[in-house]
Order: C-alpha cells, then structure tokens, then sequence
C-alpha cells in the first residue's frame, strides 16, 4: 500500500500537468518522460511543460473496467495526438462515448482518476475534453 | 460594537489574474420537485453539478490555470495558494497543495485550506491582499471552490452546486482590478453547520434569512461604503452571496442598488449557489462585463456567521487580459441537462441520513 502510494506520487508531474522532456541533443518532445531520448538515444532529462492541446488519433468505449474505474462505465479510452508531437493514451472526459471522432480537437483537464476504496487517497491525472 | 475598520494595505494592490470553472452537467429544480413533491419548481431554475470525476480540487485547479493565463505570470512566481471550501475531498490533507502541485507552484510558496462556509473564498482573497499588500510576496494565489451538497429532498438540495473561482493577487500598478478598500463583519451566529463525520448540514430554517445573511452582508456594505463616503450611484456593479435568487435580489434593494447593477454577477439562477464559489463567480462574470473605470462593490456572505466587502475599481488592462480565459458565461453555456437518477449516481447520493 505505501509503496504504490510512493509510485503515484513519484508520478505527480507527468499525471498532473502532464509535463514532458525535450531532448537537449535533437530537440524531440518527450511523453511520458523516460529520461533517454527515443530518437536519438542521448540522455534527456530537460522537463518540458506540454500545452495540453491535441487531437484524437484513435479510440475506444470500454465497457468492462479494470478495478477501480467501475464507476465510470462506459468511458472512451482514446490515443491523443499532442500539439508538440508525442502520443498519449487518456480516458476522455465530459464527452458521451458516441459524440467521439477521429480528428476531434481536445484539450487536457486534471481530474480525478480513482480513489483506493473510502480510505485510501484518491489519485489524480490528466484526462481530455473536447476543446472549450 | 467597536470602531469601523476600512482595511487597505501599505502598498496598493488588486487582482492581476481571475478565471472561474463551472461543471458542465446541469439538475433543474423542476425535476427535483417532481421527485419529492410530486412536481413544482424551487428557488432556482437548475444548478450546475460536478461530474463523476470531479471535485472541489479539479474545480480549483481549472479556475487557477484560467486566473494564471489571464495574469500572465508563471506559476512558480505565486508566493501563496490558499484554497477556500467547505467540500474539499479530505477531510485531512489540504486541498491547496494538490492545487499547487497542478498547476506547477511548488515548492516555495505558502499553502492552506481555508474554512468559513460560503466566505472561506472571500478570506483566502483577503488574506492575499495582506500578504501582497505587506510586501512578503508579489503575487497570491485565492480560490474559493465547492462541491455542495444537501441532503436528499432538504430545501438545500434545490441550490446545492458546484463551482468555483480563483484570483491572482498581486501590486495595483499590475492589476486589471485595483482594490480600493475591503473590511470584514463577523458575529458568531449559527444558522447553517454540520457536525464532524456527519454527511449533510444542517440548517437554521427562517433564521438563516434576517439575522444571518441580511443581517451580515447589509452591516458590511454600509459600513465599507459609508467609510469611504460612497453610495450605490457611485458603483456600475455589485454582487452579492447568492444561496437563491430573491435574497440577492432583496439585498441589493435595500442597499440602494438597481436591478441593471446586479444583473451580470447574479448567476444563481442558472448555476445554484456555488457556496464559497457564489458571490467570486458573479463577480468573474462582472468583471467579464466590465469596462475601464467601473467601480464594482463585491459583498460575500459565510454562515456561522460573516461577510467580506470589497471596493474594486477596474483598470485599462482588463481589456487585454479578459480573452486569454473561458468566460463563465462560456461555461453556462455548456450544459448537458440530467435527471435526478443520474445525478444521484454522480454525486454518490446513496447515503439517505
Ligand atoms: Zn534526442
């Protein structure tokens, strides 16, 4: 339990703010940061706030959750195209699944992801919304 | 009673940056009606409620990225993030640092939840001011956001919404809106409370008319206003807490104000009362409105009880900054309306007691 609280909150920048890297040697956006450079191979450890602007790239409607995401059934998975290039897969927010299309212009909220059952914390993150 | 105090800090200050978030999905009271009363309407025509996956934090955080696009500062810049609410989601653990840590604040900064009911926002903006006003820091962080709740088929429940406002403090010459003055009224009156671990307030019945919130708001605005030899005529706007539509209404006929004055800052009647959110997000939607020179008188009202009332007179940078943010009319104007079976699934509103 401690552990897996520690891992969230290692991850709070990225789930957040949804902040990347930028590589220093080719200058390639990175999501979610890795710290080498998927390009070029260098080290890349520059954080680099990401705009939150994208498009919808794919998606799909889940209908049977992981645990932990029952609440929110049905809810569209989709693979958003950022503005400054990377690939990010997110849940959709205040959008009905059957409003979603390829193409479709979304920007990043942080809102709440689950919580651990009454007691434990609630874990937050980025999701996308049809932009505003 | 003691002497009038006008509070103005030693350097000038005002706000630099606001932005508000209103939840998209939207209960009428037509509905809520037809559910306990078998049909009828309430005192509001419907309220905005907080999806699923939202809260008072996500509120916050949203209204916070607004004010900081509108100000034009970095977030590291901020010196304080103070979150104002009476629904944050832990009962231990504030809600400010989350905000913060959002937007991208810390770590060097202050940070705190404040707790006044539907003043706690107000209070966080003035202690901003003070700490601007003083010089310990440039620039503040004040959000009041709630996620309001009552209990099913109470009165309350007709009004209770979600929503809320955030306000970048920082040095007059910066401001698109210059504080002029402000003071505060506070009496220990007990007309709304709920008790530790319970799920839904309570409240006072009629007592919570006359000597809570007319009794507050209308000690305060006289008061502020009298201090700084001004009157009704002397404002364009003012905006008051707004619980319903006709105490806001009554208030500002009392106080001298005209229908027109209040009219861009009265939203509850579309979004319910937002609590700590109400009277900052029709002052949002005023300053949405508002040209260079307008004078705006800006009365809060928390139960328990008291009010905080500001003197505001907007600047030439208000034209510039207003476009960089959503409006809170843009967010009015999205609306997915839904039925009461959907909104007891998204407030979690199994608990009956
Ligand atoms: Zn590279």
């Amino acid at each position: 339990m401690i552990e897996k609280v520690a891992d969230n909150w290692r991850l709070r920048g990225q789930r957040y703010r949804l902040e990347g890297e930028v590589c220093p040697h080719c200058g390639a956006v990175i999501f979610p940061p890795r710290d080498i450079c998927p390009e070029c191979g260098k080290p890349a450890k520059e954080p680099k706030p990401l705009s939150g602007r994208g498009e919808v790239y794919s998606f799909s409607t889940v209908y049977s959750p992981p645990e932990g995401f029952e609440a929110y059934v049905p809810y569209t998975v989709a693979l958003v195209k950022l503005e400054e290039g990377p690939m990010v897969t997110a849940q959709l927010t205040d959008v009905a699944p059957d409003e979603v299309e390829i193409g479709m212009k979304v920007e990043m909220v942080t809102r709440k992801l689950r919580a651990r059952g009454e007691e434990g914390t609630i874990i937050y993150g980025y999701k996308f919304r049809p932009m505003l | 009673m003691g002497e009038v105090k006008v509070m103005r800090s030693r350097r000038a200050v005002g706000i630099v940056g606001y932005g508000s978030y209103i939840p998209m999905y939207r209960l009428s009271d037509a509905e809520i009606a037809r559910v306990w009363k078998g049909g009828g309407r309430g005192p509001v025509e419907e309220k905005a409620v907080a999806g699923l996956d939202e809260d008072t934090v996500t509120i916050a955080i949203e209204a916070a990225r607004n004010a900081l696009a509108r100000a034009g500062i970095p977030s590291q810049a901020l010196q304080a993030v103070w979150v104002g609410s009476e629904s944050p989601p832990y009962a231990v653990k504030p809600a400010s640092t989350l905000v913060a840590e959002a937007i991208g604040a810390t770590p060097w900064h202050l940070a705190a939840d404040f707790e006044f009911a539907c003043k706690a926002g107000t209070e966080a903006l003035q202690a901003a001011m003070g700490l601007v006003g003083s010089e310990m820091g440039d620039y503040a962080l004040a959000i009041g956001a709630d996620t309001a709740q009552g209990r099913p088929g109470d009165q309350l429940e007709y009004t209770a919404a979600s929503g809320g406002t955030a306000f970048i403090v920082g040095p007059a010459e910066e401001a698109l809106a210059r504080c002029l003055g402000s003071l505060s009224y506070v009496t220990d009156t007990p007309d709304f409370w709920r008790r530790a671990y319970q799920h839904y307030p309570r409240h006072g019945g009629r007592f919570t008319g006359e000597p809570a919130y007319f009794h507050h708001i209308e000690s305060a605005a006289r008061a502020l206003m009298e201090a700084m030899g001004m009157t009704a005529a002397d404002f364009r706007y003012a905006v008051f807490h707004q619980p319903n539509v006709k105490f806001p209404r009554r208030v500002a006929k009392r106080l001298g104000f005209t229908p027109e004055q209040i009219a861009p800052g009265l939203l509850s009647g579309r979004i319910g009362n937002t609590y700590a959110g109400a009277a900052i997000t029709g002052f949002s939607a005023t300053l949405d409105v508002a040209r260079p020179g307008d004078r705006i008188l800006l009365v809060s009202f928390g139960s328990g009880a008291g009010s905080d009332a500001f003197v505001w007179e907007v600047t030439e940078k208000i034209e510039a900054r207003r476009d960089l943010a959503p409006t809170v009319e843009a967010y009015i104007r999205r609306r997915v309306e839904i039925d009461y079976a959907l909104y007891v699934r998204y407030r979690g509103k199994i608990l009956m007691k």
